[in-house]
C-alpha cells in the first residue's frame, strides 16, 4: 500500500489500483465481474453471497487454489486469476 | 502452535464482540476469532467507501487492551473445547476454558431458473459485495425476496450508486403493515425503518411479488416478476435476492451441542442462560435463531458475563432478552414464505450449485447421505450451507446430517495439524 490508501495487484495479469481494505472479489469484478469460476459443467459463475459460504468466488491468488476472493483483503502486488 | 485462554469467542459480530467484553470485563483471558478479515459480522461490516458504522467502532474500541483478537483464524476443527483454526499463515490450535458460539447467520436462497447466472446474488451479499468495495455505480439492481434485510441492503446499494430499480417482497401488503403496525413496541427498530424510509424515497416497494426466473446466456440481462397482476419482465444488472435468514449451527453441531430442530432451519439450542447442551459450551444471536441485532448484543453480553462465571449479571438481561426474542416470531410470523415459491425450481433446476446437480437427481435420494451418496448433492466446497437450506425449505430433506470436520474446506497442513483424530472418516 502506497501514501494515498491505493493497492496495485494484477488480476488475469492486468494492472489495477483499488483502495486499501478492498476485498480481492470487488478488484477482480472492476476487471471481470460475471467470470469468477467455472462450474463443474463449464458455466460462467461469480459471487453469491458475500460472506464467505458459498463458494463462488474462489479464484487463484500468488499461485494458491481455491481461495475466497470475498474473504481475502488485496495486497500490494498480489497477482490474482480467475476461472480455473 | 497451542494458545491457551480462558474464554474464545468465534464470530466478531454484534454477539461475539459484546460476549468477549463482558467476559474480559471479569478478568478472562478472551481470545475472540473471526474467519473474515474485519470485526463486526454482518450488519457492521466495515465499508471500504464509507468507513465502520459508529455503534461498531464503539463496541470494537471497547475491546482494546482487554480481549485478544484473532481475524482470518476461520475454526475448522473442534475437539471438546480445543478449537483449531485455519489462517493464512497454517494452522492454530486453541485450548479454551469456555467457549462462546456467536457464528451468525447466511442467507436463505430458494433455487429458480438461471440463479446461478452471474449477476444474480444475494441481497445482503451484494450488500455485503458493496461494502468491499464492488463497483455499483450506475448499475440496475433489482432486489427481491423477503424480509426486513432487502431494505437495510436497497439503502447500501444505493449509497454505493446503484440505481435500485425496485424492492419485490414476496409478503403480501397486509402481512407487511401488519408487521409496521407492530413496530412501535421495538422503538429502535422503528426509528430505523424510518430512516430506510428517507434513504429509500423514490424507489418502488412492490408486496406480493416475486422473481420466478432470471434470463440472460452469460449473465444476468433480466429478470421475470410475478405479481396478483400476472408476469412481466425487467431488465436490470444484478438481481439482489435473499428470503431471510438461516442460523449458521455447524460449529455448535460439531462441539456436540444439541439443536432446536423444530422449524424448518435448525438452531443452537440453549437454556436461559444460554449454555449449550455441553457444558462450558454458550451460544449468543443469530446462531439461536433470526432476531437481529438488539438480541445478537443483549445474547453476548449474557454468554458473556456466563461464560466468565458471573451467572448473576448474565440473569439481570434475561428479561430484555426476551423481549428482544419476541421480534423473531414478528418476523417469521409476516414474513412466511409464499408456497408458489418452493415450486420455482422444476426438474432441470441446478440446487447444488458447486456440483452442478439438478432437482431432478434427487428424486429417487430419501435423506440428505443418499443425495451426498447418489448424486453428489451437498459435497462441494460449500458443504451443503446453500443447497441444504434451499432443500429444507423445498421440503426435500432436512438439513439432517452429523457434522463432521473439516467445517469448511481445509488445506491438508491445517488437517495434518489435527491435534485429535476426527471421530469419523473426512470426506473427501
Ligand atoms: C449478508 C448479511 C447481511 C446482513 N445485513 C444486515 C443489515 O444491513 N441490517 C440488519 O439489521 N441486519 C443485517 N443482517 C442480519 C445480521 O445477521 C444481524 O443483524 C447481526 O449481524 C447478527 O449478529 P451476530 O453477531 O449474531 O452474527 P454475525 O454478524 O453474522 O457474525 C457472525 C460472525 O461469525 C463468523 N464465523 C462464523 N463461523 C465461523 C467459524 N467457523 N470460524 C470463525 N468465524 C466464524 C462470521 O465470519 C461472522 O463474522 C445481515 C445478515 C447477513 C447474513
Ligand atoms: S461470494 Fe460466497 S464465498 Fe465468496
Amino acid at each position: 500500500m502506497n501514501a494515498q490508501g491505493v493497492v496495485r495487484l494484477a488480476v488475469n495479469g492486468r494492472p489495477i489500483e483499488v483502495p486499501a481494505g478492498t476485498s480481492v472479489a470487488a478488484a477482480v469484478a472492476r476487471i471481470s465481474p460475471m467470470r469468477f469460476r467455472d462450474s463443474v459443467h463449464g458455466m460462467p459463475r461469480a459471487p453469491l453471497c458475500g460472506m464467505g459460504a458459498c463458494f463462488e468466488c474462489r479464484v487463484h491468488i500468488d499461485g494458491r487454489a481455491q481461495l475466497r476472493a470475498c474473504m481475502t483483503p488485496v495486497r500490494e502486488g498480489m497477482q490474482v486469476t480467475t476461472h480455473d | 502452535m497451542i494458545e491457551r485462554c480462558d474464554v474464545a469467542v468465534i464470530g466478531a459480530g454484534p454477539a461475539g464482540l459484546a460476549a468477549a467484553h463482558a467476559a474480559a470485563s471479569h478478568g478472562a483471558r478472551v481470545i475472540l476469532l473471526d474467519a473474515q478479515p474485519r470485526h463486526g459480522g454482518q450488519i457492521w461490516r466495515h465499508d471500504v467507501a464509507h468507513g465502520t458504522p459508529p455503534a461498531a467502532q464503539a463496541a470494537i474500541q471497547a475491546l482494546s487492551g482487554k480481549v485478544e483478537w484473532r481475524a482470518q483464524h476461520q475454526v475448522v476443527a473442534a475437539d471438546g473445547r480445543r478449537l483449531l483454526a485455519e489462517t493464512p499463515d497454517g494452522a492454530v490450535e486453541i485450548d479454551a476454558g469456555h467457549v462462546v458460539i456467536a457464528t451468525g447467520a447466511r442467507e436463505l436462497q430458494l433455487p429458480f431458473l438461471n440463479w446461478t447466472l452471474p449477476g444474480v446474488a444475494g441481497a445482503g451479499g451484494l450488500q455485503a459485495l458493496a461494502k468491499q468495495g464492488w463497483p455499483l455505480a450506475g448499475k440496475r439492481v433489482l432486489v427481491a425476496g423477503s424480509g426486513p434485510l432487502l431494505l437495510a441492503a436497497a439503502a447500501t446499494l444505493r449509497k454505493h450508486g446503484a440505481m435500485v430499480v425496485g424492492i419485490h417482497e414476496q409478503a403480501s401488503a397486509a402481512r407487511v403493515a401488519a408487521f409496521a403496525a407492530q413496530l412501535w413496541r421495538w422503538p429502535a427498530r422503528a426509528w430505523q425503518a424510518a430512516r430506510l424510509r428517507v434513504a429509500l424515497a423514490g424507489v418502488p416497494y412492490r408486496c406480493g411479488s416475486f422473481v420466478q426466473a432470471a434470463s440472460g446466456d452469460t449473465q444476468l440481462r433480466g429478470v421475470e416478476l410475478r405479481d396478483a397482476d400476472g408476469t412481466r419482465q425487467v431488465e436490470c444488472d444484478y438481481l439482489a435476492i435473499g428470503y431471510g435468514l438461516v442460523p449458521n449451527v455447524e460449529l455448535a453441531a460439531l462441539l456436540g451441542c444439541a439443536l432446536d430442530r423444530s422449524g424448518t432451519h435448525a438452531r443452537v439450542h440453549a437454556d436461559d442462560l444460554l449454555c449449550t447442551s455441553v457444558p462450558g459450551v454458550y451460544a449468543a444471536g443469530e446462531a439461536l435463531g433470526i432476531a437481529g441485532l438488539a438480541a445478537a448484543r443483549i445474547e453476548g453480553s449474557m454468554a458473556g458475563h456466563a461464560a466468565a462465571d458471573a451467572v448473576d449479571a448474565a440473569r439481570a438481561l434475561a428479561p430484555a432478552r426476551i423481549r428482544e426474542r419476541a421480534f423473531a416470531g414478528l418476523l417469521a410470523r409476516h414474513f412466511a414464505l409464499d408456497p408458489r415459491l418452493r415450486t420455482l425450481a422444476t426438474a432441470d433446476t441446478v440446487v447444488c450449485r458447486c456440483e452442478d446437480v439438478p432437482l431432478s437427481a434427487l428424486d429417487d435420494c430419501p435423506d440428505t447421505r443418499s443425495a451426498r451418496l447418489a448424486a453428489r448433492c451437498g459435497m462441494g466446497a460449500c458443504q451443503g450451507r446453500i443447497c441444504g437450506a434451499a432443500l429444507a425449505e423445498l421440503g426435500r430433506f432436512p438439513n439432517d446430517g452429523p457434522r463432521r470436520p473439516p467445517l469448511f474446506p481445509a488445506r491438508l497442513a491445517t488437517l495434518a495439524a489435527l491435534p485429535f483424530r476426527p471421530t469419523t472418516e473426512i470426506e473427501p
